[in-house]
């Protein structure tokens, strides 16, 4: 056979060609150019266009980046450096205003010496939000609670804690560190206690008034458990909430005011009027979203719910909050809620702005847990009453977990929305980053006209945090997405 | 009778409106209402008392007091000497007029840019993420703030658009000069545009408590008319195709009806646009938009473009990769694949989570605050409220205002939503 | 529901600024503190510095009158308010007192049931023009681009203004007054308009203020002063004997500085009266005897704060003018204190 090949046909290849490049047009970044910025007239045309914006851009704000001023007192002083160094004419960034005024965009005028409370309770926000993120994941848990262990080191010596409060904040992290190889469980009893230790480490105080303010639910779930074997459940949820009330209005104040006297232990305290900047966003922001939370559950459960007065009340209340601007709930917490309250009675702008906020986010978040629970198949109620369950009891063992798990990203989404939202404080006269700061600021003579730098500052701030938590929502969905495939 | 004796023994207990499920759900609701009758009541009563204590009534007489200050922009006509209750018309048309061109805008940039994200075109594609992920993390208040500032900081002065006769000798050209054949002008101190006039108008219909402008109503019901009697054509077409297979040409019928009608009613009113033109300081004639309502404008398009991408292209993205398979198989072009086939099914998707995005952008018209443009909340929840100090009346309404505004863009669009969407059994 | 009770409970313990609306004396010595409702930052007139002290001239008669009260000028919350919610704030009792440049019209004093009790500030309203326009009086303003802050009189008066000499405007509203100058210095206007003081504090700080100048029509009246609840006419007086009592001492040459040295060496029966040497005036007020005194020494007199804040020799470089004492051609002056 291969000999009359052989003569058959005049060439047969015996060895094989080394192997070849492929052409130049083909290979490397030629090929990658070729498919990913020049494959059709449009592209082409696009990429042109896409460069351009850039080359625009780079033009026109390059000189100006470059001649950063960082070492000024004002602004006439820093054009007067831009002048001598690039020439008259010259643009450049004044960053020596925030070089003066950082801590009034982070802190606002909270005290200096007490810096070292905003960013321990910043840190241990999220030793406290671990254990919901990670329930049980040790190796998590552990990554988490050492970089927060970490950043309270650094961030509370550079804000100069003193040394009792920064010893106790480590060992309290080492401990939870112990807790989470141990049992990682109890460590939602943390997050459960973080509320009342945030706000009295930001307000300061006595720390008898957050632990008895706590002990009201301690009162609610005692009254509860003991109750509920005599008179059943519902009931007993009723009078576990008038006795932690009672506790709240006539209990909370004396009993305060007698641990008070016995143990003094407490921070200085305060006001709220010092709060300003991000500290305020972020307080606003997270209080907000905790405490809506339980609302938005509340609220959803009752839009789904086959009471007729109950449904309407909560679709009314939502649509409301949802039909009308955040700016007209903040002007109805300065201006309208005193008409609302019994004569007298007048308490902070902030807390009036957080119960505003946290109605507006708990609106929002009834939706998406709504969402949640309709994503959830049929069967999963149907096996809850299969089982036999009561209504609270599927809620709670069956339904929720499932579809609060489902709805994760989309509750970080609302938050994120909230945080951005909570610019709008400004304009019931809050010192909020964006605007309250940024006028002061600007309304002090030696920075009078300045107006980039602030906003890029504060907006590069937004971003960083914004951006890190939209990735991890999106991590989340996509962890979530293959539980269910 | 033996059956009715046989089975309920027990007779109504009291403690049966607790334990028994059947009658549970009537003692929460009674419960829920008691205390929410409560609510309300201690509320109104609080009202009442406060009100009384500040010496203050609650009545809405006030609207028909001079209102006494001017509004920049006004759609219809106003000068200080309207009362309260128009400036509130005249904020709520600002209000609105943003909240369309808004959504427009931000409808046809988001989806560009939703498209351009799933690009094969690395640098684009890269270059739109940039962007959305830019606008969606920064609060939308500092882009207002900074589009209001970069429009009066980066845009030129009137007079630079000066052109003298030294300039002409010179052959030099102006700093500045106006655009789309020079009929737009835009300075620092606002875009003009041209305006459009009617030599012979049709006047105005006074009602006693407000009055038509007829010849923007005439125009608008002949649009109306027009795009109506098109979509019967089409219609028609289309059960011609649908009992024949062959589908008549339409197309020129509907640019007659579409077109010739409003031209005609144009031309027969004499009109023509009054191009805005340097004289002495300022540009003259035409119509004056103010970057208040430019910078908000824009902001609000590019934020809420951004949200829009995201949802065009989750739409797209959703939309199997078979769909478009199975058309090609079937041997329809890309172009109608892209329309017969994707969209309509992309469309499904998307709509609902845009119809929130167009209410957010209502609602966010509101922070025209920042840059104190008057609108509805400028002019009732702001200017008006400051000068009769009626913060309650104030409030109470524009919040009505707001939720009907709100209420009603969501049920007209959750209508056009169950009309696209997929008829389920 | 159960949500709001438990932060009114918690408000209650921690929070609460005290039960308001009547005997706001009694409130504010109980409080320990006096809330003053001050501005988002004025400058010269109420601004926070890069330590978050509150300097300017309204916010010195705030630290006035809590040296009169509590003893102290630093028991003082500045609360900052903005032009549409600082009526209310003061109505419903979030603040006590506001010193917030705020201009005393019939309307404000009936229909909102405020009271001002004294003026400290004579303003008008006037506007600024750039040089190179080649306009020498308002009324030479027709079809001009006017840059006006919002929530203000000063809208009110404009309208009134162009309408009067039949000429006409076209509105910018900004939100406020850094704003407002960085609008104009831009050139989005021809024209700047707010009070005199205001004009003059923002053309002190533009980099080229000899290209600026100020028109000399002024068209509208704008005494501005401290505010309080109507009502309260115990508190009103206390406010108001307090501002007095800084003219007084003007008019009388005492200072901050020695204000101690008079109190030794003075004949002057008022200023004995006034520095509680003699007689019971303070009593009388429900304050303590030297309350006045305290007042002086904390901040010094009516020319020391004028001249510190705003006055020549400040940045802003505002001349005394209308604000000199009666005795000076001035409008500044004192009921007799007996």
């Amino acid at each position: 056979m291969s000999e009359t090949h052989a003569e058959t046909v005049t060439f047969v290849r015996d060895t094989m060609l080394p192997p070849v490049l492929p052409p130049v047009g083909e290979r490397g970044a030629v090929k990658w150019l070729r498919e990913n910025l020049f494959s059709t007239p449009l592209n082409i045309a696009l990429t042109v266009a896409g460069l351009g914006a850039i080359w625009w851009l780079v033009t026109a704000s390059l000189p100006w980046w470059l001649n950063s001023v960082w070492n000024a007192s004002s602004l006439g002083e820093c054009r007067q450096i831009v002048a001598a160094n690039a020439g008259e004419g010259a643009t450049g960034a004044c960053w020596a205003m925030i070089r003066e005024r950082w801590h009034q965009f982070l802190f606002g005028f909270y005290p200096p010496a007490q810096w070292w409370r905003p960013v321990l309770s910043f840190g241990l926000l999220f030793a406290a939000l671990a254990p919901v993120l990670f329930a049980g994941q040790k190796r998590n848990l552990s990554i988490i609670l050492g970089v927060v262990a970490a950043y309270l080191l650094v961030t509370l010596y550079l804000a100069s804690a003193p040394g009792l409060p920064f010893v106790l904040a480590l060992v309290l992290i080492g401990g939870l560190l112990a807790l989470a190889q141990m049992m990682p469980g109890r460590l939602l009893w943390f997050t459960l206690i973080y509320p009342a230790l945030c706000f009295w480490l930001l307000w300061g105080g006595s720390i008898w008034s957050p632990i008895v303010a706590m002990a009201g639910f301690g009162v609610l779930y005692a009254v509860f458990r003991l109750a509920s074997p005599l008179i059943g459940l519902a009931p007993a949820a009723g009078a576990g909430i008038v006795a932690a009330v009672l506790w709240w209005l006539y209990a909370e104040a004396p009993v305060v005011s007698a641990l008070h006297g016995a143990f003094p232990i407490f921070l200085q305290s305060i006001n709220s009027d010092q709060f300003g900047g991000f500290l305020l966003a972020i307080v606003i922001g997270v209080t907000g979203i905790t405490f809506s939370l339980p609302i938005g559950i509340l609220l959803a459960l009752g839009r789904q719910s086959d009471m007729l007065i109950v449904k309407s009340l909560s679709v009314g209340f939502i649509e409301f909050i949802r039909g009308v601007p955040l700016i007209t709930l903040l002007f109805t917490a300065s201006l309208l809620l005193q008409y609302f309250l019994p004569p007298g009675t007048n308490f902070d702008i902030i807390l009036r702005v957080i119960i505003l906020v946290t109605f507006f986010a708990a609106a929002y978040l009834a939706e998406v847990i709504r969402g949640g629970l309709a994503a959830l198949p049929r069967g999963q109620y149907e096996a809850a009453d299969a089982l036999g369950l009561d209504y609270w009891r599927a809620q709670r063992l069956i339904i929720l977990p499932q579809a609060l798990k489902v709805s994760i990203p989309a509750i970080v989404s609302t938050f994120i929305g909230l945080f951005k939202d909570t610019t709008l404080v400004a304009f019931v006269g809050l010192m909020d980053p964006l605007k309250g700061v940024t006028q002061i600021v600007r309304a002090d003579i030696a920075w009078k006209g300045i107006y980039w730098e602030p906003y890029i500052f504060v907006g590069v701030i937004f971003f960083l945090i914004c951006f890190s938590m939209s990735r991890y929502s999106m991590y989340l969905e996509r962890k979530l997405k293959t539980d269910h495939r | 009778m033996a059956m009715a004796t046989d089975v309920p023994k027990e007779g109504f207990r009291l403690s049966m409106l607790i334990y028994d499920t059947r009658y549970r759900s009537y003692t929460i609701q009674l419960v829920v209402l008691v205390l929410f009758a409560m609510a309300v009541a201690w509320l109104l009563n609080n009202t009442v008392h406060n009100l009384a204590l500040r010496g203050k009534e609650f009545n809405y007489g006030f609207l028909w007091q001079r209102a006494g200050y001017d509004i920049g922009q006004h759609l219809i006509p106003y000068t200080n000497d309207d009362n309260h209750f128009r400036a509130l018309l005249v904020g709520l048309l600002n209000t609105a007029v943003v909240a369309f061109f808004g959504c427009i805008f931000a409808t046809i940039l988001g989806v560009v840019v939703g498209v351009l994200r799933l690009s094969r075109n690395w640098l684009v594609s890269r270059l739109m993420t940039v962007y959305v992920e830019t606008f969606r993390n920064v609060p939308l208040l500092l882009w207002i703030l900074l589009s209001y500032v970069i429009l009066s900081e980066v845009t030129p002065l009137p007079k630079d658009f000066k052109v003298t006769d030294e300039m002409i000798a010179a052959g030099e050209a102006p700093k500045a000069s106006m655009m789309l054949f020079d009929s737009i002008a835009v300075t620092n101190r606002g875009t003009n545009i041209p305006a459009p006039l009617f030599e012979r108008g049709l006047g105005t219909l006074d009602l006693g408590f407000m009055s038509l402008n007829l010849t923007f109503w005439a125009i608008a019901a002949l649009i109306a008319a027009s795009i109506w009697v098109n979509h019967r054509i089409v219609a028609s077409a289309r059960a011609t195709q649908e009992s024949t297979g062959v589908r008549p040409v339409t197309w020129w019928k509907s640019l007659l009806v579409l077109f010739a009608p409003v031209i005609a009613l144009l031309v027969a009113l004499g009109f023509h646009l009054e191009i805005p033109a340097l004289k002495g300081f300022n540009f003259q004639g035409g119509i004056l938009v103010a970057h208040s309502f430019t910078a908000l404008l824009i902001a609000l398009t590019l934020y809420t473009a951004a949200f829009i991408a995201e949802i065009v292209r989750a739409g797209i993205m959703a939309i199997s990769r078979g769909q478009s398979e199975a058309a090609f198989a079937l041997g329809l072009r890309p172009n109608r694949t892209m329309s017969l086939i994707i969209l309509p099914q992309a469309l499904r998707v998307i709509i609902p989570p845009l119809i929130s995005q167009y209410l957010n952008l209502t609602k966010n018209t509101s922070l025209g605050i920042a840059v104190s443009y008057l609108d509805l909340r400028g002019t009732l929840g702001g200017i008006t409220l400051n000068q009769t100090g009626r913060e309650l009346e104030c409030m109470l309404l524009m919040m009505l205002i707001y939720l009907t505004i709100s209420l009603t863009i969501s049920t007209l669009m959750n209508m056009y939503n169950r009309s696209v969407q997929l008829k389920v059994r | 529901m159960k949500k709001s009770v438990f932060f009114g409970a918690l408000a209650a313990t921690t929070l609460v600024s005290g039960v308001a609306l009547a005997g706001t004396l009694d409130d504010v010595k109980a409080r320990g503190e006096l809330l003053c409702g001050s501005n988002t930052g004025l400058t010269g007139f109420g601004n926070p510095d890069a330590s978050g002290n509150w300097t300017g001239f309204d916010v010195d008669l705030c630290r006035a009158v809590a040296a009169a009260v509590l003893g102290d000028p630093n028991k003082v919350k500045f609360i900052p308010t903005t032009g549409e919610t600082r009526f209310t704030a003061l109505q419903s009792g979030e603040v006590d007192l506001l010193a917030r440049n705020s201009t005393w019209t019939a309307s404000r004093d009936s229909e909102l049931a405020l009271d001002f009790v004294a003026v400290n500030y004579y303003d008008g309203q006037g506007f600024m023009v750039k040089k190179d326009l080649g306009v020498s009086s308002a009324k030479e303003l027709d079809g001009a681009t006017v840059c006006i802050q919002t929530g203000t009189t000063t809208e009110l008066n404009l309208a009134d203004f162009f309408k009067q000499n039949n000429i006409t405007y076209q509105p910018v509203t900004v939100a406020d007054d850094s704003e407002a100058q960085r609008q104009y210095l831009a050139g989005a206007c021809d024209t700047y308009t707010t009070d005199a003081s205001g004009l003059a504090a923002s053309r002190a700080t533009m980099p080229d203020a000899d290209n600026h100048i100020i028109l000399p029509e002024i068209i509208s009246k704008e005494p501005l002063g401290p505010v309080v609840r109507h009502g309260d006419n115990n508190w009103g007086d206390i406010v108001r004997w307090t501002y007095y009592a800084l003219l007084i001492a003007e008019e009388k040459g005492i200072t901050k500085a020695n204000v101690e040295e008079v109190l030794a060496s003075t004949t002057d029966e008022e200023v004995k009266r006034l520095l509680g040497a003699s007689g019971d005036m303070g009593a009388k007020f429900g304050l303590d005897n030297a309350a006045f005194k305290n007042a002086i020494a904390a901040v010094g007199n009516y020319g020391e704060i004028f001249s510190r804040n705003i006055g020549e020799g400040t940045t802003i470089n505002l001349a005394r003018g209308l604000n000199a004492l009666w005795t000076q051609g001035g409008l500044q002056y004192a009921p007799p204190f007996r």
